[in-house]
């Protein structure tokens, strides 16, 4: 094989295609951009500093639990247990903040995610259970031990501490504080993606998982690491979510499990494993952050809107994939 | 042989990104012909071959079959054009018995049968598990199923390659055989007897390009090598290893095995591994070597017998205990030990982040200089280095070594390491695993190839239903003599009779 110049002879839309495959980033921004353009079209000065802030603060918890389906799909596997995993965490800091103080609270919510995580990574990564059923499984057991632990509480009421409130809702000089825990993390995810050695093993067990035994790596290791950081991920996305929302409920997180696959997969990370990055990741939970908006203002039946919802991802994840695959 | 030709392909190119795999490649079989098709590694053969049968679709080219340009965009359409590919890589799908296999792709029941017993695979039930079927027997399978749905134009690439002896002299029978009913053979192979013995006329790519279609004729291979090689001809004869400064048996014993078994395949091997030394591995197709192998590397346990690596008994649970004494495994079967979308460097790397201790931070620098300085022993072509799936097969077999040389293993176990793989890049592995013995590494070293043995090895280990029948010096272990020791066959008694009894005695024992 060798490197050919063709820049001069082929045809734009080919050029345009290498483009796009060296760098998956550029059409989703353009997409991003396109949301935004019709937006403002539709409903015109909306986007304004206030529009954006708002919609980085509703963006990042989506964005969090992306981060859990990336790094598990990175493996080949998922984690539908990001959904519970947080949940509990916010149901469980509402009700202890009553009698602890805060960082206790936080630290008490956090158990049960950490429990879901390591449960997970000895189902798949020692049973060999598969990602999907294993993850489903806890996930409804932990919302059954949440039914249980509630009827505990009842009688305490619920108090979400100042500080997530702060740190869920507050805006500073433009930026929502929320920013202050995603920036770090994101950068964490990425820094363990491209520069760390767990990173390069989740990419190549999803890979392939022979080669990775044959070179010395032990699967339940990494597994385990993997499912215990998701669930731990998910669970302090559940904190700041109970910030955002600060209404307690046994489903608080649950609606954003499938959009959380959802804009990890728009967002370029291969489902099947080997293939992903947390960038691509980000700027899909934004796409769909936006795209929830802007079905909002069209003044749809609930119905069609979620039709016109799941239609839309459809469509873009199908025509990503055919932009940046080069076959 | 005259007449329109079966299939003419003209002007057909296929590019990967940036990167041109074939740029411009003509193919014209004739009816009743077998075709070689010719190359270095990443000449763009492999590629050619799956354009013509559908696996992939060409940027440019027109493709006639029977003078009609046929739709052959997908493998169904070029099964119906009659293109009909029997690929390097078994494809029958491991998790279905043989006979859903060949429902799978329609093909006649009773033909199979006939045509598997006839290239010499009597004993094959029908339910078997593909996977649980070796290797080398679902190739002959494949060809089967190729041959029995009457193809005009069969694709055969690299046929021979993973095959024993016996059963490639069947499958080169039959595939003459084929020719001469009118139908069409395009022969993909890197082995120059079998092409002279077989095929009618060759075409030869070189970067891309056809380059030459010569008629196949006596001494007509060095005209071959020349178009292949293009400009650099120079024809090398692999650098003899000289063991004179070493006397046999001087380095330290490395791995000593003891009455090995594993399984109802390995019965009772034994046999020392040494610093500084190659040892061959020689056995006929599922003899047991698979499953000695795999114990030495820690794939699977032993069911008896001991392993000894450096004078300590060990007893492996997980490829990892090999790793950490140093003992490397380099499968025949490149897609076992790469993960395909993943850079050069990361497959090269990838032994340096197992451990948990080192699953932390990489030192990008430390790490670049290393993997570098394994890709330049190597010699390996990093053009198309962002995904190991874009690499050639010779270029992708050298990183599978270039990881170890990387982690500085101090024993390699490579099996069959040259499967299916150009002169050139063969040389270049000879030279290596030499070079490593030389710096008192270790390699256990099995080929399918008997020439080998005398190319790279100190001395051969030849197993034979599941034990070691026999251990011959370098010197005596050429083609002739493994074969017989491969069959079980007891060694002539020259070394011990003396030169001239050998001929003496064999007219008295006659009557």
């Amino acid at each position: 094989m060798s490197i050919t110049s063709t820049a001069e002879r082929a045809p734009l839309g080919q050029r345009m295609k290498r483009f796009m495959s060296d760098y998956p980033l550029v059409p989703l921004l353009i997409l991003l951009a396109i949301l935004i353009l019709v937006l403002q079209m539709l409903s015109p000065g909306i986007v304004n500093q206030r529009w954006i802030a708002n919609t980085v603060k509703f963006a990042i918890p989506l964005a969090l639990l992306a981060g859990c389906q990336t790094m598990t799909m990175l493996t080949g596997g998922i984690d539908l247990s990001v959904g519970t995993a947080a949940t509990m965490a916010a149901f469980i800091v509402a009700t202890q903040a009553v009698d602890n103080p805060a960082p206790v609270a936080m630290m008490i919510a956090l158990i049960p995610a950490v429990l879901i995580g390591f449960a997970n990574g000895i189902g798949v990564g020692v049973f060999r259970v598969h990602p999907l059923i294993m993850t489903l499984g806890t996930s409804l057991i932990g919302v059954g031990c949440l039914q249980v632990y509630q009827r505990t509480v009842i009688a305490s009421g619920a108090k979400v501490p100042d500080f997530l409130i702060w740190l869920g809702t507050g805006v500073t000089g433009g930026f929502p504080n929320a920013l202050l825990l995603f920036i770090p993390v994101a950068a964490l995810l990425l820094f363990i993606q491209k520069r760390t050695g767990f990173g390069r093993l989740l990419y190549a067990i999803g890979d392939n998982e022979r080669a990775t035994r044959l070179a010395g790596v032990k699967y339940w290791q990494v597994i385990l690491a993997l499912y215990m950081f998701s669930s731990v991920l998910a669970g302090i996305m559940g904190l700041l979510y109970m910030g955002l929302i600060r209404a307690p409920s046994l489903s608080l997180a649950e609606p954003l499990v499938l959009p959380s696959v959802a804009a990890a997969v728009i967002g370029g990370t291969s489902i099947f494993g080997g293939r992903g990055s947390y960038t691509g990741t980000i700027v899909g939970a934004l796409i769909l952050t936006v795209l929830t908006t802007l079905l909002t203002i069209l003044q749809m039946p609930e119905g069609a809107r979620r039709i016109l919802f799941g239609a839309i991802i459809l469509l873009v994840t199908a025509a990503y994939l055919r932009i940046i695959e080069d076959r | 042989m005259t007449g329109q030709p079966l299939l003419e392909a003209t002007g057909v190119a296929k590019r990967y990104g940036a990167v041109a795999a074939l740029k411009n490649a003509s193919l014209t079989v004739l009816p009743g012909e077998v075709h070689a098709l010719m190359g270095a590694n990443g000449a763009g053969k492999s590629t050619l071959v799956k354009i013509l049968t559908g696996a992939i679709s060409s940027n440019a080219g027109r493709i006639l079959v029977r003078g009609q340009e046929r739709d052959i965009r997908s493998p169904a359409k070029a099964r119906l054009a009659g293109l009909v590919p029997v690929y390097q890589e078994p494809s029958l799908i491991p998790d279905l018995d043989v006979l859903s296999n060949l429902r799978l792709t329609q093909t006649p029941v009773e033909p199979f049968r006939e045509w598997i017993r006839e290239l010499g695979v009597p004993d094959l039930d029908l339910r078997d598990m593909a996977r649980d079927v070796p290797l080398a027997i679902q190739r002959v399978l494949d060809l089967a199923r190729a041959l029995a749905v009457e193809p005009d134009v069969m694709l055969l690439d690299e046929m021979t390659a993973a095959l024993p002896a016996n059963l490639a002299e069947r499958v080169l029978d039959v595939v003459k055989r084929q020719s001469q009913t009118g139908r069409s053979v395009i022969f993909i192979s890197h082995r120059f007897v079998e092409i002279a013995a077989l095929c009618d006329r060759a075409t030869v790519l070189r970067d891309g390009e056809t380059v030459g279609v010569v008629d196949i004729e006596p001494g007509i291979e060095e005209r071959i090598v020349e178009l292949m090689l293009g400009a650099k001809v120079e024809k090398k004869r692999v650098a003899r290893k000289q063991t004179e400064g070493e006397a046999e048996g001087s380095g330290k014993t490395r791995v000593a095995v003891r009455n090995l078994k594993v399984g109802t395949k390995l019965h009772d091997v034994s046999f020392d591994l040494k610093d500084g030394e190659v040892a061959g591995v020689v056995a006929l197709e599922g003899q047991g070597q698979d499953e000695l192998f795999a114990a030495l590397a820690g794939s699977i346990a032993p069911d008896g017998g001991t392993i000894e690596v450096d004078g300590k008994q060990v007893s492996f649970h997980h490829p990892v205990d090999a790793v950490e004494m140093g003992i490397a495994y380099v499968p025949g079967d490149r897609t076992e030990a790469l993960a395909m979308q993943q850079s050069v460097r990361e497959n090269i790397a990838l032994p340096f982040s197992a451990a948990f201790r080192n699953w932390g931070p990489i030192r990008m620098a430390r790490e670049g200089a290393t993997v570098q300085n394994a890709i330049e022993r190597l010699q390996i072509d990093t053009r198309a280095q962002r995904e190991v799936q874009r690499l050639s097969g010779g270029n992708q077999q050298k990183v599978t070594i270039a990881r170890w040389i990387a982690a500085d293993a101090r024993t390699l176990l490579c099996f069959d390491p040259t499967r299916g793989i150009d002169v050139g890049t063969k040389q270049e592995i000879y030279k290596l695993l030499r070079q490593l013995a030389e710096q008192g590494k270790s390699v256990l070293f099995y080929t399918s190839e008997l020439e080998e043995v005398q190319l790279v090895c100190d001395r051969a280990i030849v197993i034979f239903g599941g034990k070691v029948v026999d251990i011959l010096p370098v010197e005596i272990a050429d083609e002739a003599a493994l074969t017989r020791a491969a069959y079980g066959l007891a060694r002539e008694s020259h070394d011990e009779v003396g030169v001239l009894a050998g001929p003496h005695a064999a007219p008295e024992a006659r009557p």
